[in-house]
């Protein structure tokens, strides 16, 4: 395409290197990532070939090894789920999960964009690994650039005889087909996904019985994983499990890529040591955010995504494990820091997401459908000064319909609060619900003080407005 | 009259193809659709309804799912800014503010001479580079009050990359006829494949 003189489609901009070992990311500065030439000039497709070189049980047990963990939110590793296919159930399908939309979270992009070939590969090492007789590829709708670069690398590898029949001369066959979603938050979620890729509204399945690796795609057993997942899959095969191994702790091993966005001095995609890494060293590590802008001080950050309950400065020191974020009351989720500093307006700020979700809600299961939209209203009038202290609780109402019982938070010893470990308890199929929830629960439990602030010394009912002339 | 131009409608066979049910081309089709148009017609629906083997009722209701079908027109450029809480955090309230003065309309509103339809849009996947917005789905990065007005001329004068509304990836999946596996419906399906069941199987 020619290059005009007025605003051009700019380059996906965020990524930030640093120390750590890049496995992922390997790519990223070179101008031309994307393309075919570059990738076979790197080491590309050299894991695929090396797979083809072993059984495919052989490069089943490498990625188990591996201990990969899902990079899409659940944090399940890759090679464990992909043993949960029925025997002798046939066919079996690869989906990949690009549809990234979780607020804050910023990478699968970036990977679609800049390493099209390495998400390829992963794939095509996915689908020999399991048996996947076809592979779609699932980029979210609004994603036009990625679905460029991708596109174009699909055709370039079918053309080099990297995907198609019979594989670098290979008895390995398999097509990947690249499908495209039209904007609906819920289709990340797995099963939803299928439902669209299926041609339906995106409306999740009930789990169980409809575990995808089971029942998945057209009723058949299908593997969905998540774009940054299947990029890692190249490096291990090529490199080899203790490598990946090597890096990072024995529940958490490798790299893994985190978005910080918010109130830092350098917002970016890094790439960090999966296990080890804690949120001080990626807020105020000199090679990663450098602290808080205008050097404020930090009063609270989401650690994984919209759907994650907050943190405070008080779990700074925490590393990116599960077994420590999940007990002190949240999670790792899609990788994405939100951070606020003192400045922040947080009943505010819990209602960018709240209203997110709310609007995102697919309208199935009627605790999130009817709650979400509940929470987003009362939420609202409290921000715009309307609320009283019966708000307050209220919220907390709504929310124990969509989640009974305690919900997770952190621990604030300042006011004497106790973590809730994760997870919750839900009333819904999936995690839209709760995640409405989450950001005013946090809010509400961390810094109710300024909620009461807004409806201070009202004690009157806002009387609801009818709208008449319509 | 058929709806899909004759070149679209070959498109659209290759499309269906790919899929083991032609069900599953659904939502891609509704794009060729809206690309075509600008928007998806109520004939557009009908017609895919018939390629893929379904009713016209079945393909509004996946149709009306998703945010990005329009089944009205818009603006040749459909500016959505972010307003999630990274772009939040980082003025896309000002930003939006700025906007609606600037166009003239609204958020969800479209200018009189059809140019542009201004929309508040939930997070964009460039949350280090706040505030954003996308022009016809196409990213703009960190973007100030004169970059945006930038940004309006520039689109005005036809001054930029970006294609009009509904023109998703410019670059579209061919497989090659030699190279291509197929699609084979799942009942049809009763065996491991070949490369899984000749290692010894799993």
């Amino acid at each position: 395409m020619t290059q005009m003189a007025g605003t051009p489609i700019p380059h996906a901009p965020g990524f930030i290197a640093n120390t750590t070992p890049r496995i992922v990311t390997s790519r990223f500065d070179y101008e031309d990532s994307y393309t075919l030439a570059r990738y076979e000039a790197t080491d590309g497709y050299q894991g695929l070939k090396k797979a083809l070189q072993q059984t495919p049980e052989e490069v089943h047990n490498e990625v188990r090894d591996a201990t990969l963990l899902g990079r899409g939110g659940a944090g399940f590793p890759a090679g464990v789920k992909w043993g949960f296919c029925p025997p002798e159930v046939w066919p079996r399908y690869l989906v990949v999960n690009g549809d990234e939309s979780e607020p804050g979270t910023y990478k699968d992009r970036l990977l679609m964009e800049l390493d099209p070939h390495q998400l390829i590969e992963g794939c095509l090492i996915a689908c020999y690994a399991v048996g996947l007789s076809q592979c779609f590829l699932y980029i979210r709708g609004e994603m036009a650039v990625a679905q460029e670069r991708v596109a174009q690398a699909l055709n370039d590898a079918y053309a080099a005889g990297y995907i198609g029949k019979n594989i670098l001369g290979s008895e390995f066959s398999v097509d990947i087909v690249l499908h495209w979603g039209a904007g609906a938050y819920v289709v990340g979620e797995e099963t939803a996904l299928i439902e669209s890729l299926e041609g339906n509204r995106g409306m999740p399945r009930l789990k169980p019985p409809y575990f995808p690796a089971s029942i998945g795609l057209y009723g058949q057993p299908t593997i969905v994983n998540n774009v940054e997942t299947l990029s890692n899959l190249p490096w291990i095969l090529e490199h080899g499990s203790q490598a990946f191994t090597a890096i990072g702790t024995e529940t958490s091993p490798g790299t893994r890529m985190v978005a910080v966005s918010g109130h830092v001095k350098r917002p970016g995609v890094y790439e960090i040591i999966n296990g080890t890494t804690t949120f001080r060293d990626l807020l105020y590590g000199t090679d990663m955010c450098g602290g808080i802008r205008n050097d404020n001080q930090l009063k609270a950050f989401v650690p994984g995504g919209g759907s994650a309950p907050w943190f405070t400065p008080e779990q700074l020191d925490l590393p990116f494990e599960a077994s420590h974020v999940g007990p002190q009351g949240s999670m790792l989720g899609s990788g994405a820091i939100m951070v606020m500093d003192e400045t922040t307006d947080i009943p505010a700020a819990a209602l960018t997401l709240t209203k997110f979700y709310a609007h995102e809600s697919c309208g199935k299961c009627v605790p999130c459908r009817e709650g979400g939209t509940w929470l987003e209203q009362i939420l609202r009038r409290v921000v715009e000064g309307r609320g009283t202290n019966r708000d307050l609780d209220l919220l907390i109402e709504v929310g124990e319909t969509i989640c009974p019982g305690d919900f997770p938070h952190a621990a604030v010893a300042s006011k004497g609060i106790e973590a809730v470990p994760f997870p919750y308890r839900m009333t819904t199929i999936c995690f839209v619900g709760p995640s409405a929830f989450a950001p005013v629960h946090s809010a509400l439990t961390l810094f109710r003080e300024e909620f009461e602030a807004k409806v201070s010394g009202n004690d009157e009912p806002t009387m609801i407005e009818v709208a008449v002339d319509v | 009259m058929k709806f899909f131009t004759e070149e679209n409608a070959e498109l659209a066979q290759e499309i269906i193809g790919r899929y083991p049910k032609p069900r599953s081309a659904m939502i891609p089709l509704l794009h060729l659709a809206q690309e075509q148009e600008g928007w998806v017609t109520d004939e557009a629906m009908t017609e895919i309804a018939e390629l893929v083997g379904t009713t016209s009722a079945e393909v509004l209701g996946t149709c009306s799912f998703y945010e990005m079908f329009k089944r009205k027109p818009v603006g040749k450029y459909v500016i959505n800014i972010c307003t999630t809480m990274s772009c939040a955090l980082m003025g896309a309230g000002d930003l939006m503010k700025h906007a609606e003065s600037r166009l003239g309309v609204k958020s969800g509103g479209s200018t009189p001479d059809g140019l542009f339809t201004l929309e508040g849009a939930e997070c964009q996947a460039a949350c280090t580079e706040a505030p954003c917005l996308q022009v016809n789905y196409r990213h703009q990065y960190r973007v100030t009050p004169d970059q945006f007005d930038q940004l309006v001329e520039d689109l005005a004068s036809s001054d930029s990359d970006i294609p009009e509304h509904g023109v998703l990836s410019q670059i579209r999946q061919h497989i090659p006829a030699d190279k291509f596996v197929g699609s084979t419906p799942p009942e049809d399906v009763v065996s491991a494949p070949v490369w899984l069941s000749e290692a010894g199987g799993q």
